[in-house]
């Protein structure tokens, strides 16, 4: 045959494959064999210790700690980024002039480096240094150190969470805006619906989809959440800002505890998965 | 900004498409919402650029204004530095070989499973599909003990091939989609003038593939240039950092001296801010439509 298709199967397929299989799959099994180990990662691992890993993970208060704070970083964005979000982008679909400007600087938090807006807000919230410090002086108050008060420090984070991603989610609801057939808008008009009305009854029903869509990006994003949190407090003070990843790291990789920070990663992968799906199958499935 | 917001005529031609005129009252209050907002996303950014340009006592007493006076050797000192080059040229050279490689890998992939039936295709595109379910991190371990032991470590490569590897799933699903939607006459046609699949490929499939091929690459580049976690782990030596690890070093080195600091995330932010003007448009719709198919 002229154009059989092995050759470029066997051509085409194994860079991709191989890579995949090396880099993603073998390593998550890998995760699961050596978190029933105790093992520094030299040598081959040894000393099984069967569930023993995962015993002391969900005993440790600061992984505790961390999946509150990933529960938290969830609500925030439920309660508050994606009702932003939606407000905003119902504004700028409005046609109103200067929609393009605004739509560009709400997107710009979204494409700097996480490391980078951390750092930035470190300086702001910095109680000697820092614009927060600044504001506190004017009323001639003694500035708080947010990050540095473990009670406080994670809500100062949701904050820096907020300010990064809420563009990103109202892009979504721009787009979904764009999607609703403007007749429908139209036969409310006629039917003497007011602006709230409308938007109650027919715009939010109609952005399901979209909503459910931001919700997913808010979970999966929560629990990567890394990046950002170690400029701004790198878990501290007091384990009171780990999220589930920072965890991992401060108490698997600093320390080599292969054993540990792999029953660690494979705790985030049921987690993920898990999530994954039961989304995907209760919320999603019309979409 | 305020002008515009008090001294709009309404006029028929401006209303909004439901048909219906804005008040002005509605006017106002939608800029002062956009302006306040636009204002807590543009301030911090803008008070750590003009930081930068302050002494650290000047930055004490005024975070927020003008400088005194505008201390240039902060930003020359830095600019004149090796490390602010070496830095970009790392996240550079590690952002556009992830690139390369994600689109050569993930194009030919993704190529086999739209056009060509095969036993078991099924399977491996939700092979593939697996992995957009978990991030990097939760096998960060085992996969730098798989980089250490495939000596790896502390190179460009071992920072690169991970990325490549966890953007495969999503890079795949964008070209597949993309691929099943280029019109199938093409390819009949093509099969008749005695066209095969490598050439179809190369001569019909990637010329017609500009607007994905810019989205997977955008989301690439975009997500290497930003990345930490990889490179935090994989690399040692920092000649070899990428800047959001010379950031922290930085930080680290000249902790108390803020003016610096700012200076240098100033430095290492503008060329995101630089092209993210300049082609905002196929940012933002990479990286939105991109999240949002795959």
């Amino acid at each position: 045959m002229a154009h059989s298709k092995w050759p470029v199967l066997i051509l085409f397929l194994p860079p991709a494959l191989l890579l995949f299989t090396v880099l993603v799959i073998l390593p998550m099994g890998e995760a699961a064999w050596y978190s029933f180990y105790n093992w520094n990662g030299y040598g081959s691992p040894t000393q099984w210790i069967g569930w023993r890993n995962y015993q002391l993970i969900f005993r440790n208060g600061a992984f505790t700690q961390s999946i509150i704070n990933n529960g938290l970083i969830v609500l925030i964005s439920v309660l508050v980024q994606i009702p932003l979000a939606l407000w905003l982008a119902t504004m700028i679909s409005s046609r109103i002039k200067g929609a393009l400007f605004f739509r560009l600087i709400f997107f710009l938090p979204y494409v700097l480096a996480d490391v980078a807006a951390g750092m930035i807000w470190r300086f702001v919230y910095d109680g000697d240094f820092g614009l927060v410090a600044g504001i506190w002086h004017f009323f001639g108050a003694e500035p708080p150190f947010w990050l540095a008060d473990k009670d406080v420090a994670m809500y100062a984070i949701l904050g820096v969470i907020v300010w990064k991603y809420f563009g990103f989610h109202m892009m979504l609801f721009i787009a979904g805006l764009q999607a609703i057939d403007k007749s429908v808008l139209e036969a409310a008009d006629i039917d003497g619906a007011t602006g709230f009305q409308k938007f109650r009854l027919v715009t939010l029903p109609l952005l399901g989809s979209t909503v459910r869509l931001s919700v997913f990006f808010g979970v999966v994003g929560s629990l990567q959440l890394f990046d950002m949190i170690m400029p701004l407090t790198g878990g501290g003070p007091s384990n009171s800002t780990q999220t589930m990843v920072t965890f991992l790291y401060n108490f698997g990789v600093t320390r080599m505890q292969v054993g540990f920070g792999s029953a660690v990663g494979v705790v985030l992968f049921v987690i993920c998965v898990t999530l994954a799906f039961t989304y995907k199958r209760v919320f999603m499935r019309n979409d | 900004m305020t002008e515009i917001a008090t001294a709009q005529p309404i006029d028929a031609s401006s209303a909004p498409s439901s048909g219906q005129r804005m008040r002005a009252g509605t006017k106002i209050y939608m800029y002062a919402s956009l302006i306040i907002v636009a204002a807590i996303v543009i301030v911090p950014l803008i008070s750590t650029a003009l930081g930068g340009f302050k002494t650290l006592g000047d930055l004490r007493g005024n975070p927020f204004g003008l400088p005194d006076e505008w201390q240039w050797a902060n930003y020359g000192d830095i600019i004149t530095s090796q490390r602010y080059w070496l830095q970009m040229g790392n996240s550079l050279i590690i952002a556009l070989l992830t690139v390369f490689l994600t689109l050569t890998f993930s194009g030919m992939a993704a190529f086999c499973f739209a056009h060509i039936r095969f036993f078991g295709a099924n399977y491996l595109v939700n092979y593939f599909l697996i992995g957009l379910m978990f991030p990097a991190a939760t096998a960060i371990l085992p996969l730098y003990i798989r980089i250490r032991d495939l000596g790896l470590v502390d190179t460009y490569w071992g920072v690169v091939l991970p990325q490549v590897a966890f953007g495969m799933g999503a890079s795949i699903m964008l070209f597949r989609n993309y691929f099943r939607n280029l019109p199938s006459e093409l390819f009949d046609a093509a099969f008749v003038d005695g066209c095969g699949y490598m050439r179809f490929f190369w001569h019909v499939t990637i010329p017609l593939s500009r607007p994905i091929i810019a989205t997977v690459g955008i989301i690439s580049f975009v997500g290497s240039w930003n990345s930490y976690i990889l490179p935090l782990i994989m690399l040692n030596s920092e000649s070899r950092y990428p800047w959001p690890l010379g950031i922290m070093i930085y930080k680290g080195e000249f902790s108390t001296e803020w003016q610096l600091v700012l200076a240098f995330i100033t430095l290492t932010i503008l060329p995101t801010i630089i092209v993210f003007f300049l082609a905002q448009k196929h940012i933002i719709a990479g990286l939105t439509a991109g999240a949002v198919k795959s």
